[in-house]
C-alpha cells in the first residue's frame, strides 16, 4: 500500500467529504469505493491508485501532479457511449454512483503502454524533431509516416455520436462578478453582497472555498473549511447574491461580458432529460474580481513525473480536503514554505515524512518533529516505474538516496491571472514576488487575493472584504466594512527561486502532458527559436489541454536562465480564452440537429401538404416543390404533367415565400426611382412594373414587381432568398442616403398569402373567386389592386407573371390563404386546375427565359442578361448607375445570358456544365461560359438550358460543346434566345 | 546544416548540443537591393524565391514580431485549389503544386498533408454551383470529384445525415487538398532563404518610408534608417498602416477572424471538411487537436481576439453538422487579423511608386496562398513584370471594372 | 464594443442583434467625379483606432446607427441614429 485513506478526523471536521454516503465507481473496468465528496482524483488515490494516464510523446507513466483544473496528467475518458466524454480531468471530476473512467493513450493497458517505447529513443525525438526528418522519399509522408504519427497522437477518444443530452444557455447581470470563492473572493462577495448589491459569485469547483477546503490554519476560531461553509451560508442567505458552483469563468469579453459555462448534471449518473447537462451563461458585469488564487509550480528536475511527484499544494488538498495520503513515506523538495507545510500536514495526520529537501540554505521555516532537513539539497534523480519509489538527493556534490513512495514539490506560486489577460494585457514580472502579476486593466476589474499577490490567508481574506467594499461604494453603494477574522497558524508562503536543478540523468519536465523537457528549450535556444512564442511553438510547451497553466511560468524562468536575462525580458506567451476548456455542446446550446435554425413555413403549407406536396429546402423556407399523383413513378412525371397543365389549363402555386415589403410616403416614388435602375416615377397607380435592383458596384443586386396600390403607397415583391437583404437595404438607403424622402417601410411577408394562378383558364377560374371585373380591358395585364372575393374578403390581386402564361398573383390575409386556395381549386375543378410547385415554376420559367440568382450570382449587369434597356441613364441618380459605366461592365466579350438546346433532342446536360467552342480542348483560355439553368422541358419535349456565354447574344445558332467533365459528360447544343415559349409574349397579354 | 534522419542521429549522440541556428540574427546592413515589410508566411516566401529562382540575394526581410507573429502562424492550415474563376484558379493550383514540392525545396517538414477537401452541399442549387466550381477546376487539370450523398457517407459517417436541419446532398471533393503545419512553412521559408543570404530582421518595425524625387529610398525602422533600391509590402493584416507611409489608400478593411482547436483526440476526421448550409470548416491536426473556424466577427478589428457570440455560433454550426463534437472539448481561441479587400481577392501588384510592390488583401485565404505569392510577388520584383498567373490580381482591377469576385458578394468587405 | 451595443433606441443590448455593413461613408453627390465615386465603393481609409461604422439594429428598432469605436481597444465612444448624422453631414457639406 502507498496512498490511502486516512480515518475519519476524531472531531468530524476537517474535509469535504460525506463519509456516510459510499459511492462505488469503475476505473478501466476495476470496481472502487470513493465517498460524497471526492473527486474522481482523491477516490482512486484513496484506492492506492497513482497511475492515472500515459504523456503524450512517449507515454510515461504519471499520476496526478495537482488537485485541480490545471492537471496534465490524469485525463480520463468519463462515461460510456454517446455519454463519454474524453479527457476529463480526474482531479476535479466529482465522483458519483456508478461513474466509469477509462484511461488514455495506452495499449494495451495503463500499467503495460507499448508506446512508451518512445522513450528509448528520446533523444532522436528532441524539440522540432519532425520538421527535420520524414521528407524521404516524399511519398513516404502521406503515405506511412504520416498514418503512424497521426495513430499515435491525441489524447481520448471522441465517440462521435450524437449527444443524448442537451444545452441552453442564459444571460446574467450583477454589479459584481466575484470570480473564485477562496478567502479573497468570499470576502468580496460578502462586502458587496452585505452592501446590497447584485452579486454573482462563481467557482469552478463544486463545493466553494478555494484553498480554505485545502488548508489547515483555523479561521475566526473555526476550521478554515468550516469558516467557508457559513459564509456560504450567509451568502446564500442573502437575496441579492447568487452562488454558482461548478461554474467556470472562461473567458473575458468587451463591455465586461464574461463567459461562463456550468456542469449542471456532470456529476450526475443518471441526468435527468429536465435539466442541461451544462448551461452557458454570458454575464454582464458593472465590476469584477478576479479571485482566482494563485498556481503552485512544480520543480525541474530529473524524473519529477513519477506517478507520486505531486505539488505540495496538491498534496495538502487530497490529504486536508478528502483524508486521502499521498503515500506512506513522503518526501518534500521545497524552495518555500509551502514544503513546510505539507510536511507538518502529513506529519500531524501520522504519515511519515522522509526528509525535507529545501533547496534555500536556510529558513525560517518551522520543522515538524523528527524531520530531516537537507538544506542547500536537491533531487536530482527519481526511483521506480509506474510509481515513485524512492530519490537521490544531493548537497555539496554529495548523492545519498532517500526512501519515499510519494514527494510533494514546491516551487513558488503564480498568481492566475488568465482571464485579465484575455484581452491584450500582458501580465507584468514582479522580481519581489518571483511571479508574473495581474496586468491593470481599469478599475471595472481588478484581482484580489493570492491573484492580486497576496501570501497569507490572512492578507487574502483582507483584500478580499476591502476590495469588494471598495467595488461597491464606486457603484454608489453605502461601505459596509466587513469584520476581517483572526486567522491562526498561517505560515509564510516565501520561497526562493528555483529554475531548475541541473545535471539530471533523467528528463525534468517543464510541460508534463506534452513531455517538454529542460533539453527541448535548449535546443530551441539553439536553433534560434528564442522569442518565448517560438519557443512555445517549437518545442509544444505550454500547448497542452492545460495551456501552460502548470509548466509556462518554469519555462520561461529556464529560458530567461539560458540567455542570462530576466524573466521580464522574454514576457509571456498570449493568454487566450478558454480558461479551461468548455464542451462545444455547451458552446452550441439548443442550435443543433433539426433546431439549427428556424424552419419557415408559408401560410399555404398546410394547403400544400394536403394536396400532396414534397417539400422542399429554400433556405429557412419549406417550399412545395411538386404534387405527386397516383401511378407517377418520379418527381419528373409530377413536374412535366403540372408544367403541361398550366401551359394548356391552369395551376395554382404557392408563391408566398417572396418578400413582401409595403411601401408608403409621399417620398415613395423618388425613393423607388432611385432603388430600381428603371423608372418607376411615373408607375400609375393599379399598376404593377417589374424592377430591377443594382448594388452600388453596378452589378445586379436582386429583382421584383413592385405595385403602386395607391398614391403613396406601394407593395414590393423580392425574391425569396433576397427578402432579409433587401428590407435592409432598402432601409440603409432611406435612413442614411436621403432622410429627407418621406418613405416608411414594412416586411409583410409573413402577414399575406400569396398564391399565382397562371394558365389559359386563369381568368375563367379566378371571375368565380373575385367579385371584381378582371377581363382583359377592366383588368389588364401589370395591373394591380385590392379586389372584394365573393364572401367580402378583401385581397390583393396583381396581373403578372413568372410563367408566361395569363396569370393573377392573389394575396390575401395570411390566415385566409388556405381558405382560399381551396375555393380556388374548386372553382378550377371543371378547367382542370392543379397545384403546382416550384419545379414546375422554375421549368415554366427557365422556358420563358425568367432569371432567378442561379443567373444573377453577384457578377452579373443588366446587359449581361438582356435587360440592358433597364438602365435608367437619363435618370440623375439610382444606386449603380455610377459604377456601372466601368469599362469591365460594358465590355463585349462579358458572358450574356442565353438559351441553350441539344442538337440531339434526346440528349441532356445539367447545370454548372461549362461551354467550349467545338472541337477546343478545355482550359481556363478556352472556357466560353456556364450553364446556369436547366431542365426537361415538356412543352418543347427535350432538354433546354439557360447558360451565360461570352458574347452571347451575337452567337444565337452557334454549335457549342456543353462540358461536363465533372460527370463525364460532353453534349453539343445550339445557341438560341433564352425565350423558349411564346416570345412575343401573346400569352401574358390579352 | 541540412536536416535529415542522419542529421537527427548525430545529433542525438551528442546530445543535441550542436544544433545550429535555423537562421541568422543579423543586424541591418545599410543598404539592400530589395527589402521586404513582413516576416510572415508571404513576406518570407518571397524572400525565399527572390533568392531561390531569381538570384536576388541582397534581401532583407523586416519583421515587427517574431517571424511567423502573424496570420502564418494563426489560421487553420488548409490548403486547396477548388477556385472557379479564371483570375483565381490557376494562381491556386500553382500554389497547391508548389505546397507539393515544398518539402524538399526547403528541406524542412511542414508536414503537407494532402488529405482531401470536401466542400458539402445542401441544396440543388448550391449543387449546381459547386458542379460549376468543379467543372472550372477540372478545365485547368486541378482534380476535382462531385460526390453523392451516399459517397459523403462512406468517407465520413459521423456527418449528419439523419436530422439534420439542411440534409446533405453531396460533396465536392479536391483530394489533392489539405493541410500544412503552419508555422513550419514560416521556419522553412525563413531557414531557405537565410541560407541562400537573405537578412532575416526580427524585432524591427518600419516607422516611414523615405521617398526621393517619388522613388522609395529606403525604410525608417526602430533600428535606424535601411535603405534599399525595391521595396516590398507584405503585411497582411497591417497593410493600410504601411502602405498610409507611402500615401497609398487601398481597397482593404481589416477585420478579425476567429479560429479554434479542440483538445487532443485519436483520429476522428480524416478529411477537410466543410459545411454549406453555414459557414464552418474542421480538419483533425497530427496532434489530434480539431482545428475549425467559421465567419469573421464582421466589424473592423485590429484587436487579434474575437468576441463570444461568434464562438457560439461557430460551434452551433459544427454541432449542426457532426453531432458527435457536443461532449468534445474546445481548448483554444484564437484571432488573426485580416485585409478584407472590397472583392475577396488579393492584390500583387506594382503602385503609383515605381519601386514599391504590394502584396495584400489575402482576406482570410492568404495561408494556401503562400507559396505561390511569394513566387508571383518575387516574379514581379525581379522582373518588374506580373506573373501570368497572378495577372488578375492587379490594383487597377476596381476601377476598371474586372474585380474579381469569387463570391459575388460585391464591393462589402466583410461579406468575403 | 463587441459584446454589447448601446443602441439610441431601445437601450443596451446584445451584439448578435445588429449586423454590420463597414465605414460610415457619406455617399457622393451624384455628379461627383469617377474618382470620387470609386474612391466611396473601394477605397477605405481603414484606421487603426478611432473608426465610424453602419451598424444596423436588425432585431430591433430596424434603425441604421453609426457607432463610432476604437477597433484595436474596442472601445464604444457613443452611437447615433445614421439618420440624424446624415442630416448633420448634409448640413456640413452645404456649407463647404
Amino acid at each position: 500500500m502507498t496512498s490511502y485513506r486516512l480515518g475519519a478526523p476524531a472531531d468530524g471536521s476537517g474535509n469535504g467529504l460525506n463519509r456516510a454516503h459510499p459511492l462505488t465507481f469503475t476505473f478501466d473496468g476495476r470496481s472502487y469505493k470513493g465517498f460524497e465528496g471526492d473527486t474522481l482524483a482523491s477516490a482512486l488515490l484513496a484506492n492506492d491508485q497513482m497511475l492515472m494516464g500515459r504523456s503524450f510523446k512517449y507515454h510515461r507513466p504519471r499520476g496526478p501532479v495537482t488537485a485541480g483544473s490545471s492537471e496534465p496528467n490524469a485525463l480520463m475518458t468519463i462515461g460510456t457511449g454517446a455519454r463519454g466524454e474524453p479527457n476529463v480531468r480526474a482531479t476535479v471530476a466529482e465522483l458519483y454512483e456508478g461513474l466509469t473512467a477509462v484511461s488514455q493513450n495506452r495499449w494495451p493497458s495503463l500499467s503495460t503502454d507499448f508506446g512508451a517505447v518512445n522513450g528509448l529513443f528520446g533523444p532522436l525525438l528532441g524539440a522540432g524533431f519532425y520538421y527535420k526528418t520524414f521528407m524521404w522519399p516524399a511519398m513516404f509522408w502521406e503515405k506511412i509516416y504520416e498514418p503512424l504519427i497521426r495513430k499515435a497522437a491525441g489524447l481520448g477518444k471522441l465517440a462521435m455520436q450524437a449527444d443524448p443530452d442537451r444545452y441552453e444557455k442564459a444571460w446574467a447581470h450583477c454589479d459584481l462578478l466575484v470570480i473564485g470563492s477562496g478567502p479573497a473572493g468570499l470576502m468580496a462577495a460578502l462586502a458587496a453582497g452585505r452592501a446590497g448589491a447584485r452579486v454573482i459569485i462563481a467557482d469552478e469547483g463544486f463545493q466553494l472555498g478555494g484553498s480554505l477546503l485545502s488548508e489547515s490554519v483555523s479561521v475566526g476560531g473555526v476550521s478554515a473549511a468550516d469558516f467557508a461553509r457559513s459564509t456560504v451560508e450567509e451568502l446564500t442567505s442573502l437575496a441579492n447574491v447568487t452562488l454558482m458552483p461548478r461554474t467556470t469563468i472562461f473567458g473575458w469579453y468587451d463591455d465586461m461580458v464574461f463567459g461562463a459555462v456550468e456542469r449542471v448534471q456532470k456529476h450526475v449518473g443518471t441526468p435527468s432529460p429536465d435539466l442541461p447537462m451544462e448551461r452557458l451563461w454570458r454575464i454582464a458585469a458593472k465590476r469584477a474580481i478576479l479571485a482566482s488564487g494563485a498556481e503552485e509550480r512544480p520543480l525541474v528536475f530529473g524524473g519529477n513525473d513519477k506517478p507520486g511527484v505531486m505539488t505540495a499544494s496538491a498534496m495538502r488538498t487530497y490529504l486536508n480536503r478528502y483524508s486521502v495520503s499521498a503515500g506512506t513515506k513522503v518526501a518534500v523538495f521545497t524552495n518555500g514554505g509551502s514544503g513546510y507545510r505539507t510536511a507538518a500536514d502529513l506529519s500531524a495526520s501520522g504519515v511519515t515524512v522522509s526528509a525535507i529537501i529545501d533547496a534555500r540554505a536556510q529558513s525560517s521555516d518551522v520543522v515538524p518533529e523528527g524531520v530531516r532537513v537537507i538544506r542547500s539539497g536537491a533531487v536530482v534523480d527519481t526511483k521506480g516505474r509506474l510509481r515513485l519509489d524512492g530519490l537521490i538527493a544531493e548537497r555539496s556534490g554529495f548523492q545519498e538516496q532517500i526512501e519515499c513512495d510519494a514527494l510533494a514539490m514546491a516551487g513558488g506560486w503564480s498568481p492566475v491571472v488568465h482571464l485579465m489577460c484575455q484581452r491584450g494585457a500582458k501580465p507584468v514580472w514582479s522580481d519581489d514576488a518571483q511571479a508574473f502579476m495581474a496586468p491593470d486593466v481599469g478599475a471595472a476589474f481588478i484581482a484580489a487575493g493570492s491573484a492580486a499577490g497576496c501570501d497569507t490567508i490572512a492578507a487574502c481574506l483582507k483584500d478580499g472584504a476591502e476590495k469588494g467594499a471598495a467595488l461597491c461604494l464606486a457603484l454608489g453603494f453605502s461601505s459596509y466594512a466587513a469584520n476581517i477574522p483572526e486567522v491562526e497558524g498561517d505560515y509564510d508562503p516565501a520561497f526562493a527561486p528555483l529554475w531548475y536543478v541541473p545535471g539530471a540523468k533523467d528528463k525534468a519536465f517543464v510541460d508534463f502532458q506534452n513531455d517538454v523537457h529542460v533539453s527541448d528549450l535548449g535546443i530551441a535556444q539553439r536553433e534560434g527559436f528564442g522569442h518565448i512564442e517560438h519557443t512555445k511553438r517549437y518545442t509544444t510547451a505550454g500547448m497542452a489541454t492545460d495551456q501552460g497553466k502548470l509548466g509556462n511560468v518554469n519555462t520561461i524562468g529556464i529560458v530567461a536562465g539560458m540567455r542570462g536575462v530576466s524573466p521580464a525580458e522574454i514576457g509571456t506567451t498570449t493568454f487566450r480564452p478558454f480558461y479551461t476548456p468548455v464542451s462545444f455542446g455547451a458552446l452550441a446550446g439548443t442550435s443543433r440537429g433539426e433546431h439549427a435554425a428556424p424552419v419557415r413555413t408559408s401560410p399555404l403549407h398546410d394547403w400544400a401538404k394536403k394536396n400532396g406536396a414534397t417539400f422542399v429546402e429554400a433556405g429557412l423556407w419549406h417550399r412545395s416543390a411538386w404534387f405527386a399523383r397516383e401511378g407517377e413513378k418520379g418527381w419528373r412525371d409530377s413536374v412535366d404533367r403540372e408544367v403541361l397543365n398550366v401551359r394548356h389549363n391552369a395551376g395554382l402555386c404557392d408563391v408566398s415565400t417572396l418578400g413582401k415589403i409595403e411601401i408608403f410616403g409621399t417620398g415613395a416614388a423618388e425613393f423607388l426611382n432611385r432603388v430600381y435602375s428603371n423608372a418607376f416615377l411615373k408607375l400609375p397607380v393599379g399598376k404593377a412594373r417589374y424592377g430591377l435592383m443594382l448594388r452600388e458596384d453596378g452589378m445586379i443586386f436582386d429583382d421584383g414587381t413592385t405595385s403602386r396600390l395607391a398614391e403613396n403607397h406601394y407593395v414590393m415583391t423580392t425574391t425569396t432568398a433576397y427578402a432579409g437583404e433587401v428590407m435592409a437595404h432598402l432601409e440603409f438607403a432611406s435612413q442614411t442616403f436621403w432622410p429627407e424622402l418621406d418613405v416608411r417601410f414594412v416586411s409583410a411577408t409573413d402577414q399575406w398569402a400569396q398564391m399565382s394562378l397562371a394558365g389559359p383558364k386563369a381568368r375563367a377560374i379566378m371571375s368565380r373567386v373575385v367579385e371584381d371585373d378582371i377581363s382583359d380591358a377592366a383588368f389588364p395585364y401589370l395591373a394591380a389592386k385590392t379586389v372584394t372575393l365573393r364572401g367580402g374578403l378583401k385581397a390583393r390581386l396583381f396581373r403578372i407573371s413568372f410563367s408566361g402564361e395569363l396569370a393573377y398573383e392573389l394575396a390575401v390575409p395570411a390566415g385566409y390563404g388556405e381558405a382560399v386556395a381551396d375555393a380556388i381549386m374548386e372553382a378550377g375543378r371543371d378547367e382542370g386546375i392543379c397545384a403546382y410547385g416550384v419545379e414546375a415554376l422554375n421549368v415554366l420559367r427557365v422556358e420563358k427565359g425568367f432569371i432567378t440568382h442561379s443567373e444573377i450570382d453577384g457578377r452579373t449587369t443588366a446587359d449581361d442578361l438582356g435587360y440592358g434597356k433597364m438602365m435608367g441613364m437619363n435618370k440623375p441618380d439610382f444606386i449603380g448607375k455610377r459604377l456601372s459605366s466601368r469599362f469591365g461592365l460594358t465590355a463585349a466579350d462579358r458572358a450574356q445570358l442565353v438559351g441553350l438546346k441539344p442538337i440531339e433532342a434526346d440528349k441532356e446536360f445539367k447545370a454548372g456544365a461549362h461551354l467550349l467552342k467545338e472541337g477546343a480542348s478545355p482550359s481556363m483560355a478556352s472556357d466560353q461560359g456556364w450553364v446556369s439553368s436547366v431542365c426537361h422541358s415538356p412543352t418543347l419535349g427535350h432538354m433546354i438550358g439557360l447558360a451565360m456565354l461570352k458574347s452571347g447574344r451575337e452567337r444565337y445558332g452557334e454549335k457549342i460543346l456543353v462540358w461536363d467533365g465533372l460527370r463525364g459528360s460532353e453534349v453539343v447544343a445550339e445557341v438560341c434566345s433564352p425565350v423558349f415559349v411564346d416570345p412575343d409574349n401573346r400569352k401574358l397579354q390579352g | 546544416m541540412r536536416y535529415s534522419a542522419y542529421s537527427i542521429f548525430k545529433q542525438a549522440l551528442s546530445g543535441n548540443r550542436l544544433w545550429k541556428p535555423a537562421w541568422r540574427e543579423p543586424e541591418p546592413m545599410p543598404h539592400y537591393d530589395v527589402i521586404i515589410v513582413g516576416g510572415g508566411g508571404h513576406g518570407l516566401s518571397t524572400a525565399y524565391y527572390l533568392a531561390k529562382e531569381f538570384g536576388i540575394t541582397n534581401v532583407a526581410v523586416i519583421e515587427k514580431g517574431y517571424i511567423g507573429s502573424g496570420n502564418v502562424g494563426r489560421n487553420t492550415t488548409i490548403i486547396r485549389s477548388n477556385y472557379m474563376l479564371e483570375g483565381n484558379n490557376p494562381f491556386y493550383e500553382l500554389s497547391l503544386q508548389l505546397w507539393e514540392g515544398l518539402e524538399q525545396d526547403f528541406n524542412y517538414n511542414a508536414m503537407v498533408s494532402q488529405r482531401g477537401v470536401l466542400n458539402l452541399f445542401h441544396s440543388d442549387g448550391q449543387r449546381d454551383a459547386y458542379a460549376r466550381r468543379g467543372n472550372g477546376m477540372r478545365m485547368h487539370g486541378v482534380d476535382a470529384e462531385l460526390l453523392d450523398r451516399e459517397q459523403v457517407q462512406r468517407l465520413a459517417p459521423y456527418l449528419n445525415f439523419d436530422h439534420a436541419r439542411f440534409p446533405i446532398l453531396g460533396g465536392l471533393m479536391q483530394k489533392r487538398g489539405g493541410t500544412v503545419r503552419h508555422d513550419a512553412v514560416a521556419w522553412g521559408y525563413a531557414r531557405g532563404a537565410d541560407m541562400r543570404g537573405v537578412d532575416i530582421i526580427q524585432h524591427c518595425e518600419v516607422t516611414g518610408i523615405r521617398r526621393e524625387n517619388g522613388v522609395v529610398t529606403g525604410v525608417e525602422t526602430t533600428k535606424g534608417f535601411i535603405g534599399c533600391n525595391k521595396l516590398a509590402l507584405a503585411a497582411a493584416g497591417n497593410t493600410t498602416t504601411v502602405g498610409r507611409m507611402a500615401d497609398l489608400r487601398l481597397p482593404i478593411e481589416t477585420h478579425v477572424l476567429q479560429a479554434f482547436v479542440s483538445e487532443g483526440l485519436k483520429p476522428v476526421i480524416d478529411q477537410v471538411i466543410t459545411y454549406g448550409a453555414g459557414h464552418f470548416y474542421i480538419s483533425q491536426s497530427d496532434k489530434g487537436g480539431l482545428v475549425f473556424g467559421a465567419d469573421i466577427d464582421y466589424y473592423s478589428s485590429y484587436a487579434q481576439r474575437g468576441n463570444l457570440a461568434t464562438v457560439e455560433h461557430t460551434m452551433q454550426e459544427g454541432v449542426s453538422l457532426i453531432p458527435g463534437l457536443s461532449r468534445a472539448k474546445v481548448l483554444r481561441a484564437w484571432g488573426g487579423v485580416m485585409d478584407m479587400s472590397m472583392d475577396g481577392s488579393p492584390i500583387i501588384d506594382r503602385t503609383s511608386i515605381d519601386n514599391l510592390y504590394l502584396n495584400c488583401g489575402w482576406c482570410y485565404g492568404g495561408f494556401k496562398a503562400t507559396p505561390a505569392s511569394g513566387f508571383c510577388f518575387a516574379h514581379l520584383i525581379a522582373k518588374n513584370e506580373t506573373h501570368h498567373v497572378s495577372r488578375f490580381m492587379r490594383l487597377d482591377r476596381f476601377e476598371r471594372g474586372y474585380v474579381l469576385d469569387e463570391t459575388g458578394k460585391g464591393a462589402q468587405p466583410n461579406l468575403h | 464594443m463587441a459584446s454589447l451595443i448601446t443602441c439610441p433606441h431601445c437601450g443596451t443590448r446584445p451584439k448578435e442583434e445588429f449586423s454590420i455593413r463597414g465605414a460610415a461613408l457619406r455617399r457622393p453627390d451624384p455628379a461627383a467625379s469617377d474618382e470620387v465615386w470609386q474612391a466611396y465603393v473601394y477605397v477605405r481609409d481603414n484606421p487603426k483606432g478611432r473608426y465610424q461604422e453602419y451598424w444596423h439594429h436588425a432585431a430591433g428598432c430596424r434603425r441604421w446607427l453609426v457607432v463610432e469605436r476604437d477597433n484595436f481597444s474596442h472601445e464604444v465612444f457613443g452611437v447615433v441614429d445614421a439618420g440624424g448624422a446624415a442630416e448633420t453631414k448634409s448640413q456640413a457639406r452645404a456649407g463647404e
